[in-house]
């Protein structure tokens, strides 16, 4: 009887022995993957963040070359040198909680 | 076996290549892809030689163009992508062909011409268009049509915009050749040809409050003969059959297929993996396809309980289900199809692999799309991946696949055995020279 229960324990399907490793990785993962979170952030797939008023500001900028601007500095993100939405990194939202918050 | 003709793509991929649908249209004559960078390109088969008839038509491309150009949404912030979500082909009504391309936000109707003849001969105007000095014009004369080189015109006929608050997944045209249909994840809105306008909301899952969502819709089509259903999946691995006729709003489902679960199963992955990212009528209105992360399941619309048929696509990946969880490559989303006569399917996978498995003889195949294994007329060799154990000399190891050059569109002609698979920014047309009616 006892040898028919250790069996059980060491048969575990693949399926579950892939979770025990996830939640082994990712101790703070919720509960349950198919749930609201999860179904929310893919709702939210392509969001990306400008200012619309920069971005047209600098479109405007590029038209008209009079206009007196300040040597580009590469570094520096601000006015003219807001990226256009082209430019910005893709925002991926991560579902697994970063390794440092865990 | 089947011969391959490959379309060659750049060898590093530039993200707007990636083709992102594939759709034969009702005759096969016609092959449209779309593509990340918001382009149609249609192909044409050839018609029969008649000095080689074994030589059957091989497909030539027909027409090209830019149906969906990157859009920003300023009030949400949304940056809205051009690519290419799905084609649907109209049914031919006249000379013209008419097809309905979508991205994520917005659906449009486009119209493809012929035209080969021009007319010549005007009386006020000279052949490169400039006005003729009119003292020189003694008599009238009738313009008449001449041939020319054959010109193919493409024109956007209808815009169909602001209908979806989410990203559209899927469009299907209705057998009555006069609405069709759009889903997003939480609605279904249907639509006339030739309104732009407005649309009719059908289905409405969205919950009140938005943290008791539990499922959204995956795909979503209309029964190829009964213009009154639909059927739509879900991420939770169901289906709602729905009849237009029992109410306006078809919340209510008149049939559920669910297959049951067996709760000792349960992983934190079952209802990922579970997830239906295709479904599919059969031509014979009779059965319909389902594709979720590891297998392929046919069901008879006369039986909710469960599918009458369940292949493994590639089981050995439940192994893998942690590593494909942190590379998002769970949530990769893959197509399936029927051959003509619904006795074939198949289904793409990963490393350019896809699978057909024969319902009769429950035999199945594995081949591959790739330049390396498949030159113009060589026969293609079935492929194997090997799980440990014993290792035939071509096996392929399971850890040995590559994860990013994944099989996700594919399409089989409504007629012959002539199948499109998309490989990342290739397209492979291989044919069945020996068998080329279906059987």
């Amino acid at each position: 009887m006892l040898h028919y229960l250790e069996m059980e324990d060491k048969v575990t399907s693949p399926e579950k022995a892939e979770e025990a490793k996830l939640k082994a990785r990712y101790p703070h993962l919720g509960q349950k993957p198919g749930g609201s979170d999860f179904l929310r952030k893919r709702l939210q797939k392509g969001q990306k963040y400008f200012d619309s008023g920069d971005y047209n500001m600098a479109k405007a900028k590029m038209k008209n070359k009079q206009l007196p601007t300040a040597a580009p500095d590469k570094t520096e993100v601000t006015g003219d040198h807001i990226p256009t939405p082209q430019d910005l990194p893709q925002r991926k939202p991560s579902l697994v909680a970063s390794k440092l918050a865990g | 076996m089947a011969i391959s003709r490959g379309l060659a793509g750049r060898t590093v991929p530039e993200a707007a290549d990636i083709i992102s649908t594939v759709e034969f249209n009702h005759t096969g004559e016609l092959l449209a892809t779309g593509d990340k960078g918001g382009r149609v390109v249609i192909f044409q088969r050839e018609p029969e030689s008649k000095n080689a008839p074994h030589s059957q038509g091989e497909y030539d491309v027909y027409s090209t163009f830019q149906s969906h150009e990157p859009e920003f949404d300023y009030l949400k912030s949304l940056e809205i992508e051009e690519k290419i979500n799905k084609i649907k082909w109209l049914p031919q009504q006249n000379a013209a062909h008419s097809l309905l391309s979508t991205n994520d936000k917005t659906i449009k109707l486009w119209k493809i011409t012929e035209r080969d003849k021009r007319p010549e001969g005007y009386n006020l105007k000279d052949e490169e268009g400039k006005l003729k000095d009119l003292s020189t014009v003694t008599s009238l004369q009738v313009p008449v049509l001449k041939p020319m080189d054959l010109m193919v015109e493409v024109s956007p006929r209808r815009v169909f915009a602001n209908g979806h608050t989410y990203h559209i997944n899927s469009i299907s045209v209705n057998s009555d050749c006069e609405t069709y249909m759009s889903a997003d994840d939480l609605r279904i809105n249907l639509w006339h040809l030739a309104i732009t306008d407005r649309s009719f909301n059908i289905v409405d899952i969205k919950p009140a409050n938005m943290e008791d969502l539990t499922e959204v819709i995956t795909a979503s089509e209309f029964h190829p003969h009964h213009c009154n259903l639909f059927v739509y999946s879900s991420s939770k691995g169901s289906l709602r059959l729905c009849d237009m006729r029992a109410a306006a709003l078809c919340d209510k489902h008149s049939k559920l297929f669910e297959e049951p679960e067996d709760p000792s199963n349960r992983s934190f992955f079952s209802e990922i993996i579970s997830s239906v990212s295709d479904v599919k009528f059969s031509h014979s209105g009779r059965y319909m396809l389902t594709r979720d992360y590891l297998t392929v399941k046919v069901w008879d619309l006369n039986m909710e309980a469960r599918p009458i048929e369940t292949y493994q696509v590639h089981d050995y990946l439940r192994s893998k289900l942690c590593s494909l969880y942190e590379n998002d490559c769970i949530f990769d989303k893959f197509e399936c199809a029927w051959n003509g006569s619904d006795s074939v399917i198949m289904t793409g996978a990963y490393n350019n692999f896809f699978r057909m498995f024969d319902r009769n003889t429950k035999r199945d195949v594995t081949l591959e799309a790739s330049r390396e294994s498949s030159k113009p007329r060589a026969v293609l060799k079935p492929r194997r991946v090997c799980v440990g154990g014993k290792r035939r000399r071509d096996d392929i190891s399971v850890d040995s696949l590559d994860f990013t050059k994944k099989i996700l569109h594919t399409a089989w002609h409504p007629a012959e055995n002539i199948i499109a698979i998309a490989a990342t920014n290739n397209l492979y047309i291989f044919q069945d020279k020996v068998n080329s009616e279906m059987h």
